[in-house]
């Protein structure tokens, strides 16, 4: 559904005040890979993602994501923008347009960003409320949602940018328990269409299923990453073994 | 005590109900001008660009620390005095620029505070999908925020209607002025500024009333 090139990060740092929370990360992440990133509360994994677009300005690094390559020292409006307009976001809390309902949520950006003729944006934004199984949710406002369903909309609307790359914080830990299996089982399907993922959440039984890599961050730091398998079973480093021993 | 003079009332609404238009030509001008001011001002607050703030902060504390009826002179008599491209202002002219200028210095201040109020989440979404800044506060912010600043807008503009009385020192004609002649060649004060008042109420509250169907229309998205 998307063509994808590869993305490389490198050097990524960011302070806040007094604090480095993102110290000198590398991540080189290939066409198609889904990467999960996992670790301990306030280690820097959500401010890794915001730095990847710009929420966050990072404080030195390079981002690649394909041809389009930029500073963080030297970065300009413009560079911010093209960089945005090739990655997509997922969040936390859904962040739906209020003001908007569901079909107009995934079909905005389709309009305003991607230049698309209203009723092409509207063919677009019905097909995926299809695919996310919320054909009959169109005309609703984000308010009547349930939570599922919100942020169903909201990966609905990421998917819609054919992003290069897309970045999931934490999608389901908002959610009430009941809602959390229909928002994992459509990452599923997005993942089994090989789009270039780079997902935080703390569902380690569904990072094992569709992760081609797990990275452990703790304190700023990647302290080790690699295969389910591998990292979630073999784990070397003691702060590896520990959280993992914690999450169960 | 003496008796009101009912009849001289019904024959003196007609007459004061032809002021009507203007009197709401000159709010509605004003209103929409001060209202594209007002948030270009807001948005100028909340970015705050560099000098364009200063003068935009002086403004709004200028404005709203000066009383109506001093800028309404100052424009009417005081500046065709200092600058010739004013000389030939006329009264209705000055009303509507005074109105626009005094309220949308206070208007500026509640859409600042109701952009200020819109959701974080809300602008890093908007970012997060690529919108350009002008996007972003155009299909996003701006509308939200007006949902907020709604009640409080619609009150300025209350308050502009009942202004727009003001321009009768500047000469105009409109409908205090009206009833000040009308009630200056029959000397019954009391009926005509009874009337008078009736008016500006009416109009008042049929404003309140278009009110309520705004404001459920802006809450639409927030209906469950
Ligand atoms: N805007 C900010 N200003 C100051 N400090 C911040 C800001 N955002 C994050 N931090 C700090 O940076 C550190 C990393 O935060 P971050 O949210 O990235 O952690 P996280 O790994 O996502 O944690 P969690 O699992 O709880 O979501 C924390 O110590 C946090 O307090
Ligand atoms: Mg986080």
């Amino acid at each position: 559904m998307t063509s994808s090139s590869g993305i490389s990060v490198s050097g990524l740092t960011k302070v806040f005040g007094t604090t480095t929370v993102l110290k000198d990360i590398s991540i080189d992440i290939a066409p198609g890979e889904r990467v999960v990133v996992i670790g301990p509360s306030g280690t820097g994994k959500s401010t890794l993602l915001r730095c990847l677009n710009f929420l966050d300005r990072p404080d030195s690094g390079t981002i690649r994501v394909g041809d389009l390559r930029i500073d963080a020292k030297t970065a300009s409006g413009a560079d911010i923008l093209a960089l945005r307009r090739r990655t997509s976001f997922v969040f936390q809390n859904y962040a739906l347009f209020a003001n908007k309902t569901a079909r107009e949520n995934i079909s905005q950006a389709l309009i305003t960003v991607k230049s698309l003729s209203r009723s092409e944006a509207n063919a677009r934004a019905d097909a995926i409320l299809r695919e996310t199984g919320l054909a009959d949710k169109a005309d609703v406002y984000p308010a009547a949602l349930s939570g599922g369903q919100q942020q169903r909309v909201g990966i609905g609307r990421a998917m819609a940018l054919d992003a290069e790359l897309m970045l999931f914080d934490e999608p389901t830990s908002a959610l009430d328990p009941e809602w959390v299996g229909e928002v994992l089982d459509l990452m599923r399907r997005v993942a089994e269409e090989r789009q270039t993922m780079l997902i935080v959440t703390h569902e380690m039984q569904f990072a094992r299923e569709i992760a081609d890599r797990i990275i452990f961050m703790a304190d700023g730091h990647i302290v080790e990453q690699g295969p389910p398998a591998q990292l979630l079973d073999l784990p070397q480093d003691d702060r590896t073994k520990a959280f993992l021993r914690r999450v169960g | 005590m003496r008796a009101l003079d009912l009849e001289y009332m019904w024959g003196l609404v007609p007459v004061l109900l032809g002021y009507v238009p203007l009197t709401l030509f000159m709010a509605l001008v004003g209103m929409v001008c001060a209202l594209v001011l007002a948030s270009l001002m807001a948005v100028e607050r909340v970015f705050r660009v560099p000098l364009l703030d200063i003068f935009v902060r002086l403004f709004i504390s200028f404005f709203r620390g000066t009383p109506l009826l001093v800028q309404l002179f100052l424009f009417y008599y005081g500046l065709p005095q200092v600058l010739s491209v004013m000389t030939n202002i006329n009264g209705v002219t000055a009303t509507i620029m005074g109105l626009t200028l005094h309220f949308s210095a206070y208007m500026a201040e509640s859409i600042r505070a109701a952009i200020l109020g819109v959701d974080r989440s809300q602008w890093e979404a908007s970012q997060a999908v690529g919108m350009t800044q002008v996007q972003m506060m155009s299909q996003i912010i701006l509308p939200q925020a007006a949902r907020v600043a709604a009640p409080t807008l619609v009150n300025y503009f209350i308050d502009m209607i009942k202004g727009t009385s003001l321009a009768f020192t500047l000469g105009v004609t409109e409908l205090m002025g009206a009833t000040q002649k009308e009630a200056a060649g029959s000397f019954l004060y009391f009926e005509a500024f009874l009337v008078v008042a009736a008016i500006y109420w009416i109009m008042v509250e049929v404003l309140a009333f278009a009110q309520r169907h705004l404001e459920t229309y802006l809450n639409k998205a927030h209906a469950r």
